[in-house]
């Protein structure tokens, strides 16, 4: 029984790793519909940093944190005023196209710069260890993961729907041309989106290293999952997030330790299986 | 401004897709290339067989509209497929070819309900999903498919019991180019017939077509089952001529690759998207064997500019070249 809760414990910290590392996503495709597949490459590019501040720079983990939230964001916001702005009105196809280029240049880059080896951080030894929760071992940096987790959400349910910013950028995506003409400067809320859109992908990715390694294969490795979860979620709506990835995150763990030869095959076939469903997802705002 | 629109006036009239100069010039620099290149024939059967897998995603995304991030399936089930049936003792090259493509197309058939609808977004999710599905059960069915180290040793018997595959290339060159143009005549009459001129017209404005009485559903269905198919026969091409089916054939790098392909060569032109898939070969060959990390690093920095230049891709260069020494 307690290893079942053990699973199950495993299961949940996955799953709020996958909405750290899924939430930025979210937020560019559902509150500005741009279709970003180099969202995985942004969290390569977070994870690196955080490995190059922490193993070469010294600096503790939990410091190097806000630090790579910052400059992805910063990378972000350029890329968007410089590029990106111009790809809004094109085609999906357009967008694909370009944010898979720009994911390979940047999985070739990270190969160039860093060598194709995996690549490990430093975690404070406090973070390390074991704790007993209430007779169950569970390993700190899961909790930690947990409480990381639980607070973005949080943040980011507050921001988008109960502050002035979060209703003028869901007036600029319902309409962008009647929020420009009521005086909501559309422009500089999407950089401004973009910006937390890609400083949460740069924040997953550092988050997601002791967890799921790091090499330059990780800007696609993990980009079909983030995917469909950001699908099932539901673009753009944080709750529905939450909770589609809470629930992979449990049912991978219960297959892994009950029937680990199926392996992510099971995740797939969910996955796929709730898209043919609900193929807006669990609670869409896009249509 | 004149090509440009002399350009538009014949994709959407008389639908000739480029069967004139561009296409001679590609099925005589295909035939030529035989005598040239007699050291590189591995090589050119492989450009043969992207160019089809190229124009089989064509006839989705440029002539239906339909976008795809998943079309690697079809062709990795269709190597998979004909090295299967080759290794279980029917290894007749036709047969296993035959056997790829109906696999493929009823494969492509029953996937066509959870594809057809929807928008792009929806679209490109799906098929990403089910590629990784398929992936994932080729990496599991180790018995069946070898998992990672991929399907080796197979033989497969000569062309209609009479032409062995040599060690040179040479039947395999020969046999890939029949098919290859068999695929490309067929493809020309499927675009250029009512059935063509509908799907376009689906891509320009898929609510207005059930006004006009065109049934968008079937009509995307048979697009969709025979794109599947002919990309199965890529597959099978390949995984024949090379005694060889990996799981990089299904890969979403292959199914990524396609889809710029298509859109470099200029969507919905067969000339175009066959002189894409064939620089695209070339390119990869000779910048991979230099070094593939600055083969990744090209390939994404070309795919950026492609989405602001050349928006009619290497066909609409080549349509630009005709009216301009026509008008």
């Amino acid at each position: 029984m307690s290893n079942v809760i053990v699973v199950l414990v495993d299961g949940v910290a996955y799953g709020m790793l996958l909405f750290l590392f899924a939430v930025g996503l979210s937020v560019t495709l559902g509150l500005m519909r741009f279709i970003n597949l180099a969202h995985g490459a942004f969290a390569m590019g977070g994870a690196y940093l955080a490995v190059v501040l922490v193993n070469d720079g010294g600096l503790p983990f939990l410091l190097a944190l806000p630090l790579v939230f910052m400059a992805t964001g910063a990378a972000g916001a350029l890329l968007e005023r410089g590029v990106i702005r111009h790809l809004y009105d094109r085609g999906a196809l357009q967008q694909v196209l370009f944010s898979i280029g720009l994911a390979f240049a940047l999985s070739a880059t990270a190969t160039i710069a860093f060598g194709p080896q995996q690549q490990g951080v430093q975690i404070p030894s406090w973070l390390m260890g074991r704790h007993c929760v209430f007779g169950v071992q569970i390993s700190g940096y899961r909790v930690f993961l947990v409480a990381a987790g639980a607070a973005t959400a949080a943040a980011l349910a507050y921001l988008f729907d109960y502050t002035l910013f979060g209703a003028r950028i869901r007036a600029a995506v319902d309409n962008r041309v009647a929020a420009e003409g009521i005086g909501i400067k559309v422009d500089r809320l999407f950089v401004t989106t973009f910006a937390i859109g890609s400083a949460l992908a740069g924040l997953g990715g550092a988050l997601s290293i002791e967890m799921l390694g790091l090499d330059p294969t990780f800007a696609f490795k993990y980009l079909t999952m983030l995917l469909m979860i950001v699908a099932i979620g539901g673009a753009g709506s944080t709750e529905g997030l939450l909770m589609a990835a809470l629930f992979l995150g449990v049912v991978d763990a219960l297959f892994k330790y009950f029937l680990p030869e199926a392996g992510s095959f099971v995740i797939f076939g969910v996955l796929v299986a709730v898209l043919v469903v609900r193929p807006h997802g669990l609670r869409g705002r896009t249509a | 401004m004149t090509g440009a629109s002399a350009a538009a006036r014949s994709r959407l009239f008389g639908g000739r897709v480029g069967i004139e100069g561009a296409t001679l010039v590609l099925f005589a620099g295909a035939i030529a290339s035989y005598f040239l290149f007699p050291n590189h024939l591995a090589l050119l059967t492989q450009f043969l067989v992207l160019m089809m897998f190229a124009l089989s995603y064509d006839l989705l995304q440029g002539h239906g509209g339909i976008v795809s991030l998943g079309h690697a399936a079809f062709f990795g089930l269709g190597a998979y497929a004909a090295a299967i049936l080759a290794r279980t003792g029917y290894n007749d090259p036709l047969l296993g070819l035959a056997f790829a493509a109906v696999l493929s197309a009823v494969v492509a058939l029953v996937l066509t309900p959870i594809i057809v609808r929807g928008n792009d977004f929806t679209r490109l999710l799906v098929t990403l999903g089910v590629a990784s599905l398929v992936y994932e059960a080729a990496n599991r069915m180790r018995g069946l498919t070898g998992g990672a180290d991929g399907l080796p040793d197979f033989e497969i018997a000569p062309v209609l019991g009479l032409y062995k595959f040599d060690f040179e290339g040479r039947i395999a060159f020969i046999y890939a180019f029949m098919v290859f143009a068999m695929v490309y005549v067929f493809l020309w009459r499927v675009v250029t017939s009512p059935f063509g001129l509908a799907l376009r017209g689906i891509r320009e404005n898929t609510r207005r077509m059930p006004a006009i009485g065109s049934p968008v559903r079937r009509h995307l269905a048979v697009a969709y089952t025979l794109s599947g198919g002919i990309a199965g026969m890529a597959g099978a091409v390949l995984a024949q001529t090379s005694r060889f089916a990996s799981l990089d054939m299904l890969g979403f790098e292959r199914s990524a690759e396609i889809m710029m392909v298509a859109t470099l060569g200029g969507s919905g032109h067969m000339a175009g998207v066959s002189f894409a898939a064939l620089a695209f070969g070339w390119l990869k060959d000779v910048l991979s064997t230099a070094s593939p990390k600055y083969w990744q690093l090209g390939l994404g920095i070309v795919l950026m500019l492609s989405v602001f230049v050349a928006r009619g891709g290497i066909g609409g260069l080549l349509d630009h070249l005709r009216f301009r020494r026509s008008a």
